[in-house]
């Protein structure tokens, strides 16, 4: 307990950064403010990705606006079963992450924090080698566009264009979530109690939801389209 | 007023200079780590200020060179090429390495923490990397540039960009992609920033119009730029995968580009004027010793102007087959986007009104600002009018009209807030008569330049030609001409600056007793901004009690009385 | 009557029926705006000379209230302004849109860098076109590489040329002459030598002209000879086996698709059903067409189209012809002949900068 206390004591004085640790308020006042501070932070950068993937949706409403026989006869060509199970692991992890951020505000679940970082993570890397299985698999079924792709309707390779496109920033931004992710373990690991109520977890955490959340969008887009009925 | 004039003995205030107080952001660590590792918000601002001076001088010697082959019909001085390759060096930079981050990456950064009484931004780190991803931008256009340059224009309009052009496309777009990232960054700062360290007492309806102006351009470089960057993405993709999302061979959709294009450069002409309408709020309230007038309905327009600005992207696009209601939709929303910025002049010209109207170089700026922001905007209209851009779509009077928007207004109030705040950033004067006829030269050289344009345009002559029916050649030898004057006006700072830097009289904390937080701090500031805990106990432009008239004695600064 | 206003070297060329609405409401513009600009750089002025710091000038306390007054004032005012030039700008637009029936239709392709043009009854130019006065002419564009943009300032008429798109426009030619044709679409290298004329001429002239005009065939005939060509009619004849609707007179009807919805026969159908036959099926057929995307140029589908439209009379006549479908059916872009009849190079454009020679075949 006592530990715990000593803990709830530094917390504002570890975590305060510049400019937050010079506003002449009390500590606590301080970090609170720097903790809302990078919440919001946060939250206008996603405000920002939304008007990214929303362009990249839009290009994809259009697209099959005009091509919708086409783009269902391609959406029947991915691999509904690597999709679902990476849409499983993905929004598990989510679990995972909502628990660590939640946990790490809470005195004495330092290991749960831990624990559901490292599943989270984890969990992510697992959607990335199903996602490396999954485009060997389309790699040998020819469905990269150009020469030699395996479909005939013309709009199939607009469809594949964007699945690959899409995937793969999707992939990216997973990655730099997983990043994030090790970094605050590494960082737990180094200096114990330094997840306590740190902004970080929150943070990454929000990001990784949201990534979480591009790839429901994109689930049904790329493999439920034309499966239906 | 007289702090402002040049006379180096009413300047050396020794009770002011003497203070015996810490030492400036300026004196703490001379090594260059120092600055390239700061996380000082003023320290970052200077960075950005040398890296865009230099992509300045880059872009406009490629406009001299493109001037200078316009000045007969037939191509002379550089091939077509070379011509092709000339105009998208010159768009490309000055759009994304300087116009775009001029004012908020050099006076936002430095301005918007010491106006709202902050010690710095939200996120220092962040605005330290926002400056190596804008700067690594700029080098990777550069890159292209020396590697033999991109001939696509600034607009990148596919499927020339991504199937015919053979030049070095992809690093350049990689460029702008890059520094968008830098843009984002700012963005998100700034908004925290404004939203979470306003000091004691400085209400959202207290904030100086250049704060204002800083949010109101965060919102678009936030919610804009990433439909660019995917834009980007989809290009490169195109050149490097052979995805066929835009190749009309393969059934993409050119058009699709453009909507997404503008959907960001629309708004992006926004991220230019909206920090020069800050800029000159300040600039006009301090030399006419006035309130501004009409303060909340200057903030309501910056916000309109902001938001509406979203929705217009489509008058880009009246000729590429657009349905004729979608385009009327467009025209619409163009007219009623450009009710705020009239309303912003008339504001500006009625705070003129019963002031003490000083005309140092910072107010010259500004008083051109006004004349050529009007003509930039009311040609604007013209352009909103399907029939009539319909005829002068992609000719010189578009050249004109931008030119007069994002050089005439928007440069012009870079100049008047770099003259206005160099005492404050560099603790130095600068010489006003130097000055003066700086700004008077680049008034008379932008309209001399520009303005031949709108005629050669409406007679019918097209944008981004290399050579040109010979009719055309008057107009662009007065052209010509200009761009001979404009340059030597764009240089004068440059030099005269530079020397005050070395050879300048000291400055006092408040030169032009001016209203702003900013001021209410040492020239140039300490690392922490303030010695005090700044309060705010007044609305902004407090340059005279309500209800009287402004005073023709200068205000003498209360030292300490704010900070 | 405006036009007095302004110099002669300061006025563009107008020749079309559009020109001098566009230039009604350009002097109007002008106008508003100089009173705008007036007024504002007015009042800068003489407030600055007036309330020069230490003038004399009276400077009397200002209510407080006068500011919202003022400020309600002119936002209305500039709306009104606004609207009101938006209100004539859009009603010039929205009459002006769509050509007459009796519209001359004239094909436009664009390429780097040349203009190819292509009349009603066959008759093919490069970077030159020949109009009569007082007729109206709709322009159908289309390009084979990148986006160009057809500009005849005189008629202050301007459309982009998009590749694998058609757009659509049209002018009224008012005085005979010539006239620039300029491109201002950025497109590459030679952008600004992308010139030609647009030559006005009587109607007299114009059928002069034309029947100087070597024989050749027309639109229509090339696409009827591509119909058999490229297999169409091995199913869309009325002999045919394969159970595909019949193209006899259909242009203009309304036909009914699947899913209970109707389509207009016309250019955009025509070609979308080219290209993109599973698309919008007629009702009780299948969808077995295959796409011809690729395997037809836009100069290809132009002649189709032209045939379809102009040529229906005729289809009796093919379909009475011995062909054997089942050779044809769908193949698509089987037949090796390249069609090159743009080869067929008459008046190499007198102007500067336009290529010597005819292109090389796509």
């Amino acid at each position: 307990m006592s530990a715990g206390g000593d803990l709830l004591d530094e917390t504002a004085a570890r975590h305060l950064r510049e400019p937050w640790d010079q506003l002449r308020l009390a500590e606590g006042r301080a970090f609170a403010l720097q903790r809302a501070g990078a919440t919001f932070g946060i939250w206008i950068f996603i405000a920002s990705e939304v008007l990214f993937f929303g362009a990249l949706f839009l290009l994809y409403t259009a697209m099959r606006l005009e091509h919708a026989a086409d783009f269902a006869a391609a959406a029947r060509e991915t691999n509904i079963v690597y999709g679902t199970l990476n849409t499983a692991l993905l929004l598990t992890s989510g679990l995972c992450a909502a628990i660590a951020s939640q946990a790490s505000e809470r005195e004495g679940l330092r290991r749960l924090t831990l624990w559901c970082l490292a599943l989270t993570a984890g969990l992510g890397l697992a959607f990335m080698v199903v996602k490396g299985l999954e485009y060997r698999e389309d790699i040998e079924r020819h469905l990269v566009p150009g020469a030699g792709f395996a479909l005939k309707e013309r709009a199939t390779q607009l469809f594949f264009g964007f699945y690959w496109l899409s995937t793969a920033i999707h992939a990216i931004h997973l990655s730099i979530g997983i990043g994030l992710v090790l970094r605050l373990i590494w960082k737990e690991w180094r200096a114990p109690g330094f997840l306590f109520e740190s902004p970080q977890v929150e943070v990454a955490m929000l990001y990784w939801g949201f990534v979480d959340m591009i790839w429901i969008v994109l689930y049904p887009m790329l493999y439920l389209d034309g499966r239906g009925g | 007023m007289s702090g402002a004039s040049s006379d180096a003995s009413t300047l050396a205030n020794p009770r002011e200079l003497d203070l015996g107080l810490p030492v400036s952001y300026l004196a703490e660590g001379h090594s260059v780590r120092s600055w390239l590792f700061t996380t000082d918000h003023k320290r970052i601002a200077i960075l950005y200020a040398l890296s865009i001076t230099f992509f300045f001088f880059i872009g406009g010697a490629a406009a001299t060179l493109v001037r200078l082959e316009l000045f007969t019909p037939q191509g002379d001085v550089v091939g077509a090429d070379t011509y092709n390759k000339l105009f998208s060096l010159h768009g490309i930079v000055m759009v994304w390495f300087f116009l775009i981050p001029s004012i908020p990456t050099t006076m936002g950064n430095f301005l918007l923490p010491l106006m709202i009484g902050a010690r710095d931004l939200a996120f220092p780190k962040l605005n330290l990397i926002s400056w190596y991803l804008n700067l690594a931008g700029g080098l990777l256009t550069l890159a292209a540039v020396l590697a033999g340059g991109i001939d696509t224009g600034w607009t990148f309009y596919v499927p020339y960009s991504t199937v015919f052009s053979n030049t070095f496309v992809t690093l350049a777009v990689l460029g702008v992609f890059v520094s968008g990232f830098s843009t984002i960054a700012t963005g998100v700062n700034f908004i925290a920033t404004v939203h979470y360290l306003r000091a004691p007492g400085m209400t959202w309806f207290r904030l100086p119009l250049f704060v204002w102006s800083m949010y109101t351009t965060s919102l678009i470089f936030v919610l804009a730029t990433p439909v660019l960057a995917l834009t980007l993405i989809l290009v490169i993709a195109e050149r490097t995968f052979g995805l066929p999302i835009f190749d009309p061979a393969r059934g993409g959709d050119p058009i699709l580009f453009q909507h997404l294009f503008w959907f960001y450069s629309h708004p992006a002409v926004y991220i230019m004027i909206l920090p020069a309408m800050g800029v000159i709020s300040e600039v006009i309230t301090c030399y006419a010793r006035r309130r501004i007038f009409g303060y909340s309905f200057m903030v309501y327009a910056l916000v309109a102007i902001a938001v509406i600005g979203f929705f217009t992207w489509g008058h880009h696009m009246f000729t590429s087959g657009m349905s004729p209601f979608a385009a009327l939709v467009f025209s619409f929303l163009s007219f009623i986007v450009a009710v705020p910025s009239a309303i912003k002049v008339f504001n500006w010209t009625a705070t003129l009104y019963r002031g003490q109207i000083g005309f140092e170089s910072p107010m010259l700026y500004a008083l051109g600002f006004l004349g050529l922001f009007t003509m930039g905007g009311l040609t604007g209209l013209f352009l909103a009018s399907v029939p009539i851009d319909v005829h002068v779509q992609d000719t010189y009077f578009v050249v004109a009209h931008f030119h007069y928007i994002m050089v005439g207004a928007s440069v012009s109030a870079y100049f008047a807030g770099l003259h206005f705040w160099w005492p404050k950033v560099t603790g130095r004067m600068y010489p006003e008569s130097w000055a003066r006829f700086a700004a008077l030269l680049m008034f008379f050289g932008f309209n001399l330049t520009f303005f031949p344009q709108f005629i050669a345009g409406y007679l019918g002559m097209p944008r981004r030609y290399y050579s040109y029916p010979p009719e055309f050649q008057v107009w662009n030898v007065l052209s010509s001409s200009g761009a001979a004057v404009l340059a030597v006006a764009y240089l004068m700072p440059l030099g005269y600056l530079t020397w005050s830097l070395f050879y300048g009289s000291r400055a006092l904390n408040d030169p032009w007793n001016a209203s702003g937080l900013e001021w209410r701090t040492t020239s140039p500031p300490p690392r922490q901004n303030f010695f005090g805990n700044p309060q705010v106990l007044a609305p902004p432009y407090d340059y005279h009690p309500e209800a009287t008239p402004p005073g023709d004695e200068p205000r003498i600064a209360e030292e300490g009385a704010l900070t | 009557m405006l036009d007095a206003l302004i110099p002669a070297f300061l006025r563009p060329e107008s020749a079309s029926v559009q020109a001098a609405k566009v230039d009604a409401i350009f002097i109007g513009l002008l106008l508003i705006s100089s009173a705008i600009v007036l007024l504002v750089v007015g009042l800068v002025v003489t407030f600055a000379i007036r309330f020069r710091r230490g003038s004399s000038a009276k400077r009397g306390e200002m209510p407080s209230l006068v500011s919202r007054e003022f400020e309600i004032g002119w936002t209305a005012a500039t709306l009104f302004i606004f609207l009101f030039i938006f209100w004539w700008a859009a009603s010039i637009e929205i009459g002006a849109f769509s050509a007459p029936k009796d519209a001359i239709e004239i094909h436009v392709v664009g390429k780097q860098w040349m203009w190819k043009t292509q009349g009603p009854s066959g008759t093919r130019e490069i970077n030159e076109l020949h109009v009569p006065v007082g007729a109206p002419v709709r322009l159908l564009l289309t390009s084979q590489d990148v986006i160009h943009s057809f500009y005849v300032p005189a008629f202050r008429l301007k459309r982009d040329a998009l590749p694998y798109q058609q757009t659509e426009t049209w002018f009224q030619a008012t005085k005979t002459g010539t006239y620039h044709l300029l491109c201002t679409e950025y497109c590459g290298t030679d952008h600004s030598r992308m010139l030609g004329r647009v030559i006005v001429m009587e109607p007299q002239d114009y059928a002069q002209w034309l029947t100087k005009q070597p024989e050749r065939d027309g639109l229509a005939e090339l696409g009827e000879r591509l119909f058999s060509e490229r297999g169409c009619s091995g199913c869309h004849n009325a002999g045919s086996k394969v159970h595909a609707p019949s193209l006899a007179g259909i242009w203009g009807q309304s036909v009914p698709l699947e899913g209970g919805r109707t389509a207009t026969v016309d250019e955009a159908y025509i070609r979308d059903s080219i290209l993109q036959p599973q698309r919008d099926v007629v009702a009780g057929y299948e969808p077995i067409m295959p796409s011809y995307e690729g395997k037809l140029s836009d100069g290809e589908i132009q002649a189709l189209t032209a045939y379809i439209r102009h040529g229906t009379d005729r289809f009796d006549l093919i379909g009475s012809l011995n062909l054997a479908p089942a050779q044809n059916i769908c193949a698509p872009g089987e037949t090796t002949q390249e069609s090159a009849p743009n080869q067929s190079l008459r008046s190499p454009a007198m102007v500067p900068g336009a290529p010597a020679s005819g292109d090389t075949p796509p």
